[in-house]
């Protein structure tokens, strides 16, 4: 063992991976955000629509569980760049996990949908609620308190995953990193403090999911 | 007024209602008896539209309700009913379990609807457990708390579907106790039940189900007391 570390131009590169950190937890909040409308969507289309919605959530879900998030993200990269369509690192990363997203959250709806007893909806529906109102205020809160724990564990992948993001040209925490080190050939170093940066946010999230959890759900 | 005009309903090749034929006045209270199977609960079902009937009619207040023009969540605020199973939302608080369709379907501000939702629970006797979670309450108090949420609407008929069936021993009676309660307040209900007994001192006429017809209907008492069928007789020997 003969390495020599040397620290001096990681600590000076702090605030730069700092503020690649808030850029991947953008990425991951937002593309959660996305995931969250769209694996709802999805769910309900493959319970309730009819023949083409049900197929298309089916095709959407098949696709997002069971390829490597890198080939979707190289989709909306590569993919789309070969008929012309240019996203920015930033859209092609935020499709991506977003599209990723919503494939297992769907699964994680849909189990949930399955869990909440049908008189529930009936019992609504004989208050004059319409189907929607019934959805919106009886339905879906019960289903998002048993998604919740599945839904932080996406929550942290969809941290994790935005690290692929490097691979289309996003200057998130791992582009950035990757960038700085290539600049001082100290890569080792680099790679270490941004795993040190990972870590830390995902015990955020973590921490975060919690405190929301005890103020969400007191019953 | 309801009113049912020879209603026929099948699950596919199973006919549950044959041609049934009922009116229940303003104020009357009716109860509903007969075997398991026998097609009570069906009927309480295409009252308020939650199943569709294969012919026949039915008219709450001469509205047609399975007329395709008839606009059901108006009126089926007009009906409250209480099932078997009390399905507490179990997400809400006590209070906002009944004040939440007065808030979104009635379109009362937040005021008006907790102040109804606090008069109906303490009308059940639920006064005291305004904050609590449902999960933490017995059945019978969470069927109370069904009651109260259907009375919240004020609705002008309420059916009661078996509202005692799952009910340990114990709390049946604070059950029956509220719907006296209502009997008492001139409350129009048709109840489905299998507490004969109740039937007989609460209820104005007893209408005897028997594999999808009205096999007697007869005033409480008479019923109870005097049955005319045969197969009323067989019945009432058997459960009472």
């Amino acid at each position: 063992m003969d390495y020599t570390f040397h620290w001096r131009p990681v600590i000076k590169a702090l605030p730069d991976l700092f503020s690649a950190a808030l850029v991947t937890l953008e990425a991951a909040v937002l593309s959660m955000l996305l995931g969250i409308i769209f694996g709802l969507a999805l769910a309900m289309m493959r319970l309730y629509g009819n023949r083409p919605l049900s197929l298309f959530a089916t095709v959407w879900i098949e696709l997002a569980r069971n390829t490597p998030a890198l080939l979707q993200l190289f989709f909306f990269g590569f993919g789309l760049g070969a008929f012309g369509w240019h996203l920015t690192p930033f859209t092609i990363v935020l499709c991506g996990l977003a599209f990723n997203n919503a494939g297992y959250l769907a699964e994680n709806f849909r189990g949930g949908f399955q869990a909440i007893p049908a008189p529930q909806y009936k019992a609504a529906r004989c208050l004059g609620m319409s189907a929607t109102q019934t959805y919106i205020r009886i339905i879906i809160p019960q289903v998002f308190r048993l998604v919740y724990y599945p839904m932080t564990n996406q929550m942290v992948w969809a941290v994790l995953m935005s690290s692929l993001g490097m691979l289309v040209g996003f200057r998130e925490l791992s582009g950035e990193t990757q960038f700085l080190a290539s600049n001082t050939f100290r890569l080792f170093e680099f790679f270490l403090v941004a795993a040190v940066f990972y870590y830390l946010l995902v015990k955020l999230i973590l921490f975060a999911a919690h405190i929301l959890s005890r103020r969400l759900f007191t019953y | 007024m309801i009113e049912l005009n020879s209603v026929n309903k099948s699950f596919g090749d199973l006919q549950v209602l044959k041609g049934i034929d009922l009116s229940v006045a303003k104020g009357e209270v009716l109860s509903v008896i007969g075997a398991s199977g026998s097609g009570k609960s069906t009927m309480l079902y295409c009252i308020n539209a939650l199943e569709q009937i294969q012919g026949g009619s039915i008219s709450v207040d001469g509205l047609d309700v399975h007329a395709k023009s008839t606009d059901i969540n108006k009126l089926r605020q007009n009906i409250g009913m209480v099932f078997q199973q009390w399905n507490s939302f179990p997400h809400l608080t006590v209070l906002d379990n009944v004040a939440l369709a007065p808030k979104i379907v009635l379109k009362k501000s937040a005021d008006e609807a907790r102040s109804i939702a606090e008069k109906q629970l303490q009308h059940v006797g639920l006064g005291d457990k305004l904050d609590t979670y449902p999960t933490r309450m017995s059945g019978g108090q969470q069927q109370r708390l069904a009651i109260a949420r259907a009375l919240a609407m004020e609705p002008g008929y309420m059916l009661f579907d078996e509202v005692t069936s799952a009910l340990d021993p114990e709390l049946v009676g604070e059950v029956l106790d509220t719907l006296r309660l209502l009997r008492e307040d001139g409350m129009t209900m048709i109840v489905v039940t299998h507490e004969i007994n109740f039937a007989r001192d609460v209820s104005d006429r007893i209408a005897f189900f028997h594999q999808g017809v009205i096999e007697e209907l007869a005033p409480a008492k008479e019923l109870v007391n005097n049955p005319q069928r045969q197969r009323t007789q067989q019945f009432l020997s058997k459960v009472l």
